[in-house]
């Protein structure tokens, strides 16, 4: 628990390979947790964030590759990191006909937690999760935000170094999702190494480190600062119009467009030079009958990068195949 | 050492506790299906539709005749003129079974010899063609009886009169009413116990799999041990209670004499309940989802009934299956419960058949904790 091992990873996944018959979810990933660290995996549905988690936790074994959690090789001795993790499992996973307080003296149970600290424990968690007063509510009476901050009082019951979150905010209303990150954060300054996966893209912003995974292979990792700042490959510009679709499809052979693409009625458009597109751009556009109502240069959020580079990535790879 | 195990008893007990659809499954059914059985699934048989043919037209065997109608087993429904008529009766399904008294059935008769009864039978449905069949050699050995008496009485002072022989062999089964329900009853013991506690720890497991639960138990420090034995309890202390209640309607209800030793039956049912048990287990680790659950256990409990001597004889099957009921528990556990119910006997006669539950219970649960894989693969 000494600060100054800070640097050392508690998390490490050497080139993980995870193949399903001939299909390969997992392609060669690499990368480390340090103590304390909130590490964001994000990437599209069926990008292998799920499969990645379960290798770590043990649930499936990598077919090629090293996952060592807490310093334990899991293939080796999954039984060995039990003890050390918390897992809230994507699908939600408490009993729904037992009430708050019997999920949670259930696990507090399985993981021999002692007698003489459960009932801390459990109050704990039951603050946690903002459940003051409904220790005898049946799990499934509670609404969505309460049911996933009982899971992860569940999970934490144990006090587990090292945390794997699932996607423990998907369904959640926006508020309780902004509570659930307060809480991940207030684990993280306890010690605890948390690897969270979202598929929520802004959610990257509350993680010190965010990757970016598509189609089994990590396309993007670092700060969100980072990210934004270098990954791009260019400017965005923001464009407002009245015909959508005619100018997204006319700025696709537009000079100096890198990519374009929806944020809800606006286009973000990438470009290499911004102050050329800037001036250019609305003659181009003159030209083929559409005028912009509002053309102008906006920071890049996270959505911008994340979107960009998966297309990118996409591509490449169809025209690989 | 298990210590784990309670935790997941408590559980099971709590989800049971709050499971109402559950708890009718465990009583309503198993009523229903006992006083079903109990009532339906006799070995009596009424009114069987019959045809005659009378080639002999005799007061004997006008008196034969009437004997079949008399009693309400038979009905005649066609009286036939050729043999012809007979045999289109009986493919038609019109009649179950034809009698056929030849001509110089009397005559036979009256010089003390054996007269032969043709009797047919339709097949199709051998279980009550053989009941049948049992009935008309009962009424044709009365009527034979009667008549030599009365011809005995006839010619008086004249000795050494043949005793007219009885040509169609008697099943003592069919004599008494109700030993086919006392027969019946206990065999409903064994057959309904297994049914509900496989269905139920059938999907003990898969429910867990499917609801997203068993992957949250297996990334804890849980042995498969811990966690098997703990699904056992449950389950084992509700299948008592089923037992329970079975053996009170038999007892109470239906008025089977319970002659034995209460406690053999109890060792007897708690080993039965551990096989039973571990094979739904087992079920449950072997299959990725319920509704899988569902066509395995579909699958295995008709041969479990039908190689089991519940209904039919064990001695009568082919030599393989005959070596496959010595792995069905539930041979066994009728042998421990018509052994106790009927007969009276202790251990020292129903020894074999406990040790040999007690073998199956422990090779299937060591199997499931075995099979059971904390991994997703
Ligand atoms: N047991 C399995 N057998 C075969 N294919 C599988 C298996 N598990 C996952 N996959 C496939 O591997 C790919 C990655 O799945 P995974 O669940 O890891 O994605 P994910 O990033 O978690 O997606 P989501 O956001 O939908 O949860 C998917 O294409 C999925 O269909
Ligand atoms: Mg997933």
């Amino acid at each position: 628990m000494s600060g100054d091992r800070q640097a050392e990873p508690q998390i490490v996944a050497e080139n993980l390979v995870k193949r399903f018959g001939s299909f390969v979810a997992v392609d060669g990933v690499s990368f480390q947790v340090g103590r304390g660290e909130v590490l964001g995996f994000l990437g599209p549905n069926g990008a292998g964030k799920s499969t990645i988690i379960r290798i770590l936790c043990g649930l499936l074994r990598p077919s090629s590759g090293r996952a060592l959690v807490a310093g334990i090789d899991v293939a080796r001795d999954p039984e060995g990191v039990r003890q050390c993790i918390g897992y809230m499992s994507q699908k939600f996973s408490l009993y729904r006909d037992l009430s708050v307080e019997e999920n949670l003296r259930f696990f507090g149970g399985i993981y021999r937690v002692p007698n003489s600290e459960l009932p801390e424990r459990m109050r704990f968690a039951i603050s946690m999760a903002g459940l003051g007063g409904r220790e005898k509510a049946l799990v499934s009476t509670l609404a969505g935000g309460w049911q996933q901050r009982l899971a992860l009082g569940c999970a934490v019951l144990h006090r587990p170094p090292i945390l794997f979150l699932d996607e423990p905010t998907s369904g959640v209303e926006p508020t309780s999702r902004r509570r659930f990150w307060d809480l991940i954060h207030s684990l993280a300054a306890d010690g605890v190494s948390v690897l969270v996966s979202t598929h929520y893209m802004d959610e990257a912003e509350y993680c010190h480190r965010a990757m970016l995974i598509n189609q089994g292979r990590l396309i993007a990792v670092g700060s969100p600062q980072e990210l934004k700042h270098s990954a791009l490959g260019g400017k965005v510009l923001l464009l407002e119009c009245e015909s959508l679709g005619p100018t997204l499809a006319a700025l696709a052979h537009a000079p100096g467009v890198l990519d374009c693409s929806v944020f809800g009625n606006a286009l973000h458009v990438l470009v290499s030079d911004a102050e050329r597109s800037l001036s250019e751009l609305p003659a181009y556009l003159e030209q083929q009958h559409l005028r912009p109502d509002r053309l102008e240069r906006i920071d890049a959020s996270l959505e911008d990068v994340f979107v960009q580079l998966i297309a990118v990535d996409s591509a490449k790879q169809s025209a690989a195949a | 050492m298990f210590a784990r195990i309670i935790p997941i008893v408590i559980k099971e007990f709590l989800e049971l506790k709050r499971d109402k659809w559950a708890r009718f499954r465990l009583i309503v059914p198993t009523l229903v299906q006992m006083l079903l059985f109990g009532y339906a699934a006799t070995y009596e048989v009424y009114h069987v539709s019959t045809a005659v043919l009378d080639l002999d037209h005799s007061q004997e065997s006008r008196e034969l005749i009437s004997r079949f109608t008399s009693n309400g087993r038979f009905d005649v429904v066609k009286v036939a003129q050729s043999q012809r008529e007979i045999t289109e009766a009986i493919d038609r399904s019109d009649a179950a079974v034809a009698l056929v008294i030849h001509a110089g059935f009397a005559e036979l008769l009256r010089k003390g010899q054996n007269a032969p009864l043709q009797v047919i039978v339709d097949g199709t449905n051998s279980n009550t063609a053989l009941i049948a069949l049992g009935y008309v050699g009962t009424i044709a050995q009365g009527f034979a009886q009667d008549y030599a008496s009365d011809l005995a009485e006839r010619v008086q002072g004249v000795r050494g009169m043949k005793q007219i022989q009885v040509t169609l062999e008697q099943r003592p089964w069919f004599n008494e009413d109700l030993n086919g329900r006392w027969f019946f009853v206990p065999g409903l013991i064994g057959t309904l116990t297994l049914v509900i506690i496989v269905n139920l720890t059938a999907f003990a497991i898969v429910r867990e799999r499917e609801a997203g639960t068993l992957e949250q138990i297996m990334v804890s420090p849980i042995r498969p041990a811990e966690f098997i034995l703990g699904k056992t309890v449950p389950f084992f202390v509700v299948g008592l209670g089923e037992v329970a209640l079975i053996v009170a309607v038999g007892i109470l209800w239906f008025q089977v004499p319970f002659v034995g030793n209460p406690l053999v039956l109890l060792l007897g049912s708690a080993l039965f309940l551990l096989s039973s048990l571990a094979l739904g287990l087992l079920i449950s680790t072997l299959c990725l989802t319920q509704q899988q659950a569902f066509s395995m256990n579909f699958f295995l409990l008709n041969p479990f009934f039908i190689l089991s001597g519940f209904a039919y004889p064990i001695s009568s099957m082919p030599q393989l299956l005959q070596w496959l009921t010595y792995v069905n528990p539930l041979r066994y556990y009728l042998v421990v419960i018509r052994g106790t119910f009927l007969k009276g006997v202790g251990l020292g006669v129903l020894w074999p058949p406990l040790a040999a539950m007690a073998a199956i219970a422990t090779v299937l649960l060591t199997t499931s904790i075995l099979r059971f894989r904390k991994s997703l693969e």
